[in-house]
């Protein structure tokens, strides 16, 4: 095809990232470094020009989220609850997947619909219910309290909450890439290892496990990705104390009116994901090294 | 089929209960005579009675509708030219930062997102004055804006899987490029059209992140309402509107799945 031909398809494409991609991210960028103010928009100009052109760059806001306790402590709860989700998700997904994709062939479009469902029906929705179960007098906690301990527990506005909230909501976008996965393993392979003596937890780590590597990596990041900016779950699930990042910018947005201080803590929050994405793809490389020097 | 393990099939029954015991709860409870979800006192349907004549959640739902089928049709057109660009040419200046560029809203955290483009709003009304206000314009724009990276996604693999040869024969054939790729590859993707759309469609009227940044006074979408209604605690009416969701959804993926395969598993 020719070169020349490719530009009416590429130029919207790259005027809408331009505008709604590069732009936004860049006055994002700018927004962090400028001082917070009185005024609408509620920060100082970055550049003024009435006596001579002036730069007023400020890292206050930087300075603020990297030091202060309560965005430390936001990051590390995001990172904690982020990470243990995932895991979780890929403890209860895995086996779930398997189970999917080892289930009669007819079978398996209907149960992958059934996995599909609840996240087709409203997430709001779902987690509504999560709170009528949970809360204080619902039928969970008169459940346990019937069964017979002693007093009542408190499930709703717990962090256990939170963690239920995201493995609920998460759990399908682990299930799917796992099962794309295992459902294209070839069944001869496990046969010749079972024919050649091993057990079925040696089949399993020897071969189920690495060639489904790929689809645990797309899981674990379409699971930890969203998981380490939620806003919505620790918000309605989680109590006062569920600080997550997202949380934590939203307030300083929309309460505090701090829009250099929410645009720096949406700054570090790239930047914590792209450093996990170059840390996953730096422990593929490595992996896949160390596959070809193995003989 | 071999080797399937007791314990695997117990373990899928117990997670589809996990996934199904809240939606069966608030079917159950829609249908609950009482004012709070705790207790049931009784069958009735006057929670669906009050639902049809709530005026706010049916202009919000109205709004939502309109807001996701206008911004699914945006970011169509957007994301088909980008999946088509991914899929077709192999080397142009700047694919790299092209490809990065789409994938980005996927990783990007919701609330990012939706800051970042409530700042772009903010400083073009400063600047050239358009968009005036923030309202159903602004979160259609917004919404667009994520979708096209999904839109993007789903067509460059329909792509992928189909061999670029018929478009290469309509052009040798003398079609202008345009024309090969309205009369030969729009046909090709129209599966992928079909679910990128309905995939933008949902992700929209799913959102109440990236809406409550980009709104303004007096548009609230569907998931805005429901948001600020649930923050005060689940009521029978919200279990009503659920329950007519999840019947709606549930009747168009099984019939859909069940028009495709022609019978039930």
């Amino acid at each position: 095809m020719r070169r020349s031909s490719h530009t009416p398809t590429l130029l919207p494409v790259w005027a809408w990232l331009a505008l709604f991609l590069f732009a936004p991210l860049l006055i994002v960028l700018k927004i962090a470094w400028s001082e917070a103010a009185d005024a609408v928009p509620p920060y100082a100009p970055l550049l003024t020009a009435d006596t001579g052109l002036r730069l007023h760059a400020s890292t206050a806001a930087f300075a603020q989220v990297l030091t202060d306790p309560l965005y430390r402590r936001a990051l590390a709860l995001s990172v904690t609850i982020a990470g243990l989700s995932t895991a979780l998700c890929l403890a209860i997904g895995y086996p779930m997947a398997l189970a999917i994709a080892r289930a009669p062939a007819r079978r398996q479009g209907l149960l992958l619909i059934l996995v599909m469902l609840p996240f087709w029906t409203g997430f709001l929705m779902r987690l509504n219910a999560w709170i009528g179960l949970l809360q204080d007098g619902g039928w969970i906690v008169r459940t346990v309290a019937w069964l017979g301990a002693a007093p009542a527990p408190h499930l709703l506005y717990t962090q256990a909450a939170v963690y239920l909230g995201m493995v609920y909501t998460y759990l399908p976008f682990m299930v799917l890439p796992l099962y794309a996965r295992l459902s294209k393993l070839d069944p001869t392979l496990l046969d010749a290892a079972a024919d050649l003596g091993a057990s079925p937890a040696r089949v399993f780590l020897a071969v189920t496990l690495p060639l489904s590597l790929p689809g645990v990596w797309a899981g674990v990041l379409l699971v930890f990705v969203p998981a380490l900016g939620e806003y919505v779950i620790p918000e309605l699930l989680g109590g006062p104390q569920a600080q997550m990042l997202g949380r934590v910018l939203w307030e300083e947005f929309f309460a505090n009116r701090d829009w250099p201080t929410a645009s720096a803590l949406a700054i570090v929050m790239l930047a914590l994901l792209a450093m996990a994405a170059l840390l996953g793809m730096g422990a593929r490389y490595a992996m896949a090294a160390t596959r070809r020097v193995r003989p | 089929m071999r080797r399937r393990g007791r314990g695997l099939i117990a373990w899928l029954i117990a997670c589809y209960a996990f996934l199904y015991a809240p939606i069966a709860f608030l079917i159950a409870l829609s249908f609950n005579n009482a004012r709070l979800v705790t207790a049931w006192t009784g069958f009735s349907t006057r929670w669906y009675a009050a639902l049809w004549h709530d005026q706010s959640l049916i202009e919000a739902a109205a709004l939502s509708l309109r807001v996701a089928a206008m911004s699914a049709t945006l970011a169509l057109a957007i994301g088909t030219l980008a999946g088509y660009a991914l899929a077709r040419f192999p080397g142009f200046p700047g694919r790299t930062l092209f490809r990065a560029s789409l994938a980005a809203p996927l990783v990007m955290p919701e609330v990012v997102t939706g800051l970042s483009l409530l700042l772009l709003f903010v400083a073009l009304e400063q600047t050239v004055g358009w968009p005036a206000r923030r309202g159903a314009l602004t979160v259609t724009l917004a919404h667009a804006s994520v979708s096209v990276a999904y839109i993007a996604v789903v067509v460059r693999a329909r792509l992928a899987d189909t061999p670029p040869e018929l478009e290469q024969a309509a052009m040798d054939l003398y079609a202008p490029p345009w024309r090969a790729f309205v009369l030969v590859t729009l046909p090709l993707l129209s599966p992928a059209l079909v679910s990128g759309w309905l995939l933008a469609f949902t992700l929209s009227l799913d959102d109440v992140v990236v809406a409550s940044f980009t709104t303004g006074p007096g548009a609230s979408t569907l998931p805005m309402v429901v948001f600020s209604s649930v923050r005060l605690g689940p009521t029978p009416e919200l279990y009503a509107l659920a329950t007519v969701i999840v019947g709606l959804v549930a009747a168009v993926l099984l019939g859909g799945w069940r028009l495709w395969h022609g019978r039930l598993g």
